[in-house]
């Protein structure tokens, strides 16, 4: 069944959407509350679109919706302004890091990505599980590309540290 | 370049995010570095644990509910009605994108479901010991090999001057319909060129990247070329701009 043009540009995608909004809402079922929003949303908006990149402008409403979401439902969580510099910088230290990683549990993997504070947790997602250029990231995210890369640094220093171990960084 | 550049820049590099000048440098300093290496290898290490099986999928329900909503005939949850004065916002950054972007989004939506098939059988190749059915370096014992088996015949160029090596040729069953996939080498990189006949006019390259994996097509000759590798996105576009200058 071919579908209407606006399914056909935007359901493929819907995997994608999901994905990020249960990343980000930490739930099932506000996930597919976020999900059907942001399709309502992408609709009403869809005439004006001309762009190449549906699945990039798809997630960028589904993240606003995934904000807005948690605005509502937690306050504290999503309106806290998040300090780059308080949140550590990278780990550096050289050390056979690979290895521990490549051996980490999966169940061990997803847990050290929900305990990322939201901000590092999208740009992971986008990056690692998505496969966004850092271009698309910062569209998405409504941030500069620096902010992506730097954000992607302190993430991944911070997930190699949860799953292979090495110096604590402070909490967020 | 240092090895405090070099850290600076681990993540760009890794993302395939470098320009091809400084991606060299990087690469340089990693042959000699041992442990810039070893950050290297642990970010390589970092995306395959979370490429493995965290990507989740939308349940059926949601896809029900999902089209009925774009058919129209579902309002948002009474949540989102509250703050609808934000969605202008929201509306106006959209048609400022879309302006920007370009009117290309058809032949790229339709083009999107394809590259993550091709992904799959980019990895796939890599997976089985099934790389290719006519291993040789030889254009001229690939691309006869590939005579019989397909109702077309794909160009092979040698790029091994180049630095891309030919590995052989594989048969492929892609889009509904088997394709040549030509294996070519870059060190340790492998590179996937599926090629098949299309009716689509000749277009430009245009890169994407999915799962990890860097992916840039292009049509030419009436043929459609689609190359998948992880090899980083600046070396992937030079080996298309070789493939594209032809013999």
């Amino acid at each position: 069944m071919p579908g209407s043009p606006v399914e056909q540009a935007l359901l493929p995608h819907l995997d994608a959407a999901y994905n990020l909004a249960r990343w980000l809402t930490g739930n099932d079922h506000d996930a597919e509350d976020v999900v059907q929003d942001a399709f309502v949303r992408a609709l009403r908006f869809f005439g004006g679109f001309r762009g190449d990149d549906a699945r990039a402008w798809l997630l960028a409403i589904v993240r606003n919706t995934s904000y807005d979401f948690l605005r509502r439902r937690r306050p504290q969580q999503a309106s806290d302004p998040f300090d780059e510099e308080v949140h550590g910088a990278p780990d550096e230290r050289p050390s056979p890091e690979a290895e521990l990683l490549r051996r980490a549990d999966q169940a061990l993997v997803r847990q050290a990505l929900e305990s990322l504070p939201l901000a590092w947790r999208e740009v992971i997602v986008l990056r690692e599980l998505e496969g966004l250029s850092y271009k698309q990231i910062a569209d998405v995210a409504g941030i500069q590309i620096g902010t992506v890369m730097s954000r992607l640094a302190r993430a991944r220093a911070r997930l190699k540290q949860l799953l292979a171990g090495g110096a604590p960084q402070e909490a967020p | 370049m240092n090895c405090d550049d070099v850290r600076r820049l681990a993540d760009a590099h890794h993302d395939g995010e470098l320009d091809l000048l400084r991606q060299m440098e990087v690469d340089e300093h990693l042959r000699q570095c041992r442990a810039c290496a070893a950050v290297q290898e642990s970010h390589r290490a970092l995306s395959a644990a979370l490429g493995a099986g965290l990507h989740l999928t939308a349940p059926p329900s949601l896809r029900r509910r999902v089209r009925a909503a774009l058919k129209g005939s579902v309002a948002a949850s009474p949540w989102s009605r509250v703050r609808s004065l934000q969605w202008v916002g929201v509306g106006l950054a959209a048609i400022a994108l879309a302006l920007v972007a370009g009117p290309m989004l058809s032949r790229r939506l339709q083009a999107d479901p394809l590259a993550q098939e091709l992904v799959s059988a980019h990895i796939r190749s890599l997976m089985a010991t099934h790389l290719t059915d006519v291993a040789s370096s030889d254009r001229h014992t690939v691309k006869p090999w590939f005579a019989g088996k397909l109702d077309f015949s794909p160009p092979v160029v040698d790029l091994s001057e180049a630095g891309f090596p030919l590995a052989g040729g594989r048969l492929d069953y892609v889009g509904h319909r088997p394709v040549a996939a030509l294996v070519y080498r870059r060190g340790e990189h492998v590179i996937n060129l599926f090629v098949w006949p299309s009716s689509e006019a000749s277009s430009h390259e245009t890169i994407r990247s999915r799962q990890g994996y860097n992916v840039v097509s292009w049509s030419q000759d009436g043929t459609s070329h689609w190359a998948v590798s992880d090899l980083n996105a600046m070396e992937l576009r030079r080996f298309a701009s070789l493939v594209q200058a032809g013999p």
